[in-house]
């Protein structure tokens, strides 16, 4: 199961051991972790939520398009659910290829596509409220729990 | 039987994350209106919908058995 969802915290080896092959010559980690301060704004704790049978087959996806793309690439990603405090891992993704170059971008690319396409949400939690995060570049918030009208041409 | 599917902010609008409901034939965007309707609450613009786990697009016509999902914005990572 190299793509998974955890309610559990997530062992970073354990992750990078599932691309471990013989014909590799690096391995990149991305190991995404929870932001105290967000534009100056203080986040006490994050609930993620996932469609989660749809978000393994998405992970899974990007697994296929990074194969396709980077040759010999072997992948393995996990994000985590549930409430997460500062300083919690919420994602790990592992990457190996036969040479460095190839390991970074792709490693690169898989997070940018788990913001674009993987139904992950994060509801941010702070002093004064909390809020679903309503984009994937995390600059939007929707006070109102949905999108207004300005939001939606950006 | 269908099932629909809210996550986010908009099982929170409807209170529940899963509904059962027949929306044998209809369309994504026919959906989407009756859902309106049912849940005044309820806001799906900028919202994707996603058949049996894969993005459907507003013309897509849901079969007997299929399960529709609203996602809206993710922000995983």
């Amino acid at each position: 199961m190299n793509y998974s969802i955890a309610k559990e915290p997530i062992i970073v080896q354990e992750v990078i051991d599932k691309v471990v092959q013989r014909e590799a010559g690096a391995i990149t980690t991305f190991i995404g972790t929870v932001r105290e301060l967000t534009h100056g704004k203080k986040t006490l704790y994050l609930i993620y939520e996932a469609y989660e049978s749809m978000a393994v087959k998405k992970l899974e996806q990007i697994g296929k398009e990074i194969k396709e793309r980077w040759d010999g690439a072997d992948v393995a990603i996990t994000h985590r659910v549930g409430k997460l405090d500062i300083t919690d891992i919420a994602v790990v993704i592992a990457v190996s290829t036969p040479h460095r170059a190839d390991a970074y971008e792709a490693n690169r690319y898989a997070i940018e596509r788990i913001k674009e396409i993987v139904p992950i949400w994060k509801k941010e939690h702070w002093e004064d409220g909390q809020k679903w995060i309503g984009n994937q570049l995390e600059t939007v918030a929707y006070p109102t729990g949905k999108p207004e009208e300005s939001d939606l041409n950006e | 039987m269908n099932k629909v599917l809210f996550f986010a902010h908009l099982k929170d609008a409807v209170g529940e994350e899963v509904i059962e409901l027949d929306t044998n034939g209809k369309s994504v965007v026919e959906i989407k209106e009756l859902m309106k309707e049912k849940y005044p609450a309820l806001n799906l613009e900028n919202v994707m919908a996603a058949i049996n786990e894969e993005f459907a697009s507003d013309e897509d016509i849901l079969q007997a058995g299929d399960t529709i999902a609203f996602i809206p914005p993710v922000s995983g990572g």
